[in-house]
């Protein structure tokens, strides 16, 4: 019996090493990144 | 005081547990959600003696283990560990909001853009101005190899030739710098035709388009020169566009105010009409404006999302491939540390250019003179403003660091922050509270999804 079922993957420190290549994508113009999807290969 | 930063709670029959600073999401049964509270803070037996009651015995000892697991394994309780970067150290610019036109063939009520004009002179963008504008990206773009380039206004396709040569230019200096640009266009559609659909389809990676919604819903604050409603004009116009547009990335956006606070209806609407991606957005205006959100309406806004929510999973169920953008959230493999903790990038990898080829933080700071960073001929000159939008960070908004969504909201919109409370650093509350909701619906509908 499974009493927590983790959702997410990485965390956020372990997509630190890699991080912010700068090439993901900077709908609306108005009002988050959390929706963004990641486009380093390497992560 | 606890440098760990955790979020719990319930949504419809599920109870989930975010941990902030690790990054991780639980769907948890509710003994674990039962027993968080003395898990932190008390002890093993009184915590177990306590629920005894409610849930027995081998199951709590169950439940206080698989807790003390993910807490070894760094995924709950984790504590907030400053990690030190250096934000664009180079300057290096990857994305430009080019403002080909600053005149509108509408009149919307609540424009930041004073209907196209940014508070100046109507004018279009001079080709030569554009082709500066993109050697300006392409030369200080660094290493970057995606650069984003989205026509803006006012209405671009007011200056529809300009943009089809600055597209064309593009792809000559994509040889010239190894680049890709990624050109994407803002329209409100009352342009379009054959001819420029094709083209927008075949070179645009993303095409918003701007629709309320709800024939009266839109026509009440989005209309023509003369007066008239735009519905009727434009809704055939995006669906032949969304109809030969393929797989290709597009997003129906309409604004919400406070004249349509059941603005799931008009999401509604979007799908009868045939688009599946879509995207609607709360205005933010002055608040002495009839059509302001208020603080109370935040409850009926929050009931709006909750009949999103109830949509979407019915859309999930089918497999239909409607999308709601807000409530868009890959769990899996989402943005990096980094991007979560710096946001758009605005004023720095981001920026603004008008049609006289002034360089602001944003499309949202055209016009105000103190933000003006520079101008194509002399590149940047105010580093005080730079530094300032790079130094805005989930780090230094001091009510975003005790948040639990900082790293889903990366700190929120520098404008809105701006306009509502004259700093960048002070985030507007009523985003906050909306983004929060949204993400528990996000939250909600993955958990959903997984299954």
């Amino acid at each position: 019996m499974k009493l927590i079922r983790t959702l997410t993957g990485k965390s956020l420190k372990e997509t630190a090493a890699k991080g912010g290549c700068g090439e993901c994508q900077t709908a609306c113009k108005t009002s988050t990144v959390g929706n963004q999807k990641c486009e380093n290969e390497e992560q | 005081m606890a440098d760990y930063l955790i979020h719990k709670f319930q949504y419809k029959d599920r109870y989930f547990l975010l941990d902030a600073e690790s990054g991780a999401v639980h769907l948890v049964e509710p003994i674990v959600y039962d027993m968080l509270d003395g898990f932190i803070g008390g002890a093993k037996e009184d915590t177990i003696n306590a629920l005894s009651d409610k849930y027995d015995l081998e199951t709590l000892e169950l439940a206080w283990e698989e807790l003390s697991t993910v807490q070894e394994n760094g995924l709950f309780l984790q504590e907030y560990v400053p990690f030190n970067f250096e934000y664009n150290p180079d300057n290096i610019i990857k994305a430009m909001c080019l403002h080909v036109a600053h005149d509108c063939n509408l009149r919307c009520t609540y424009c930041f853009a004073s209907q196209g004009d940014f508070q100046g002179t109507r004018c279009l963008m001079e080709l030569d101005t554009g082709k500066k504008a993109l050697e300006f990206l392409a030369k200080n773009s660094g290493n970057r190899y995606n650069l984003e380039v989205d026509f803006f206004g006012g209405e671009p396709m007011m200056n529809w030739d300009v943009v089809k040569e600055l597209v064309a230019y593009g792809r000559e200096l994509e040889t010239i710098y190894n680049k890709n640009f990624r050109f994407t266009i803002t329209t409100n559609g009352l342009l379009l035709n054959e001819d420029n659909i094709a083209f927008i389809n075949e070179h645009m990676s993303n095409v918003v388009l701007s629709l309320d919604g709800r024939r009266e819903v839109n026509d009440r604050m989005r209309s023509t020169v003369s007066g008239k409603g735009s519905y009727d004009l434009i809704v055939p116009k995006f669906q032949m566009l969304v109809g030969l547009r393929g797989d290709k990335d597009y997003y129906i956006r309409g604004t919400f105010t406070s004249n349509n606070l059941d603005f799931s209806e008009d999401v509604k609407l979007y799908k009868e009409l045939g688009f599946n991606k879509t995207s609607m957005e709360p205005v933010v205006t002055d608040p002495r404006e009839p059509y302001a959100l208020h603080p109370h309406h935040m409850d009926e806004i929050m009931r709006q999302y909750d009949k999103l929510t109830d949509m979407m999973e019915e859309e999930l169920k089918n497999k239909s491939g409607f999308l709601f953008f807000h409530f868009m959230l890959d769990l899996n493999q989402g943005p990096c540390v980094v991007k979560r903790s710096v946001g758009c990038g605005a004023g720095s990898e981001y920026i603004a250019v008008t049609p006289e080829g002034d360089i602001y933080p944003c499309h949202q700071f055209v016009g105000e003179e103190e933000y003006k960073l520079g101008n194509l001929d002399s590149g940047i000159a105010n580093n005080m403003i730079r530094d300032k939008f790079k130094e805005a960070n989930i780090m230094t908004k001091s009510s975003c660091s005790s948040c639990w969504a900082k790293y889903y909201c990366s700190g929120g919109c520098h404008a809105n922050a701006y306009y509502n409370n004259g700093n960048i650093l002070i985030p507007y509350e009523p985003g906050c509270e909306m983004e929060k909701k949204r993400l528990e619906c996000s939250i909600y509908l993955s958990s959903i999804e997984k299954e």
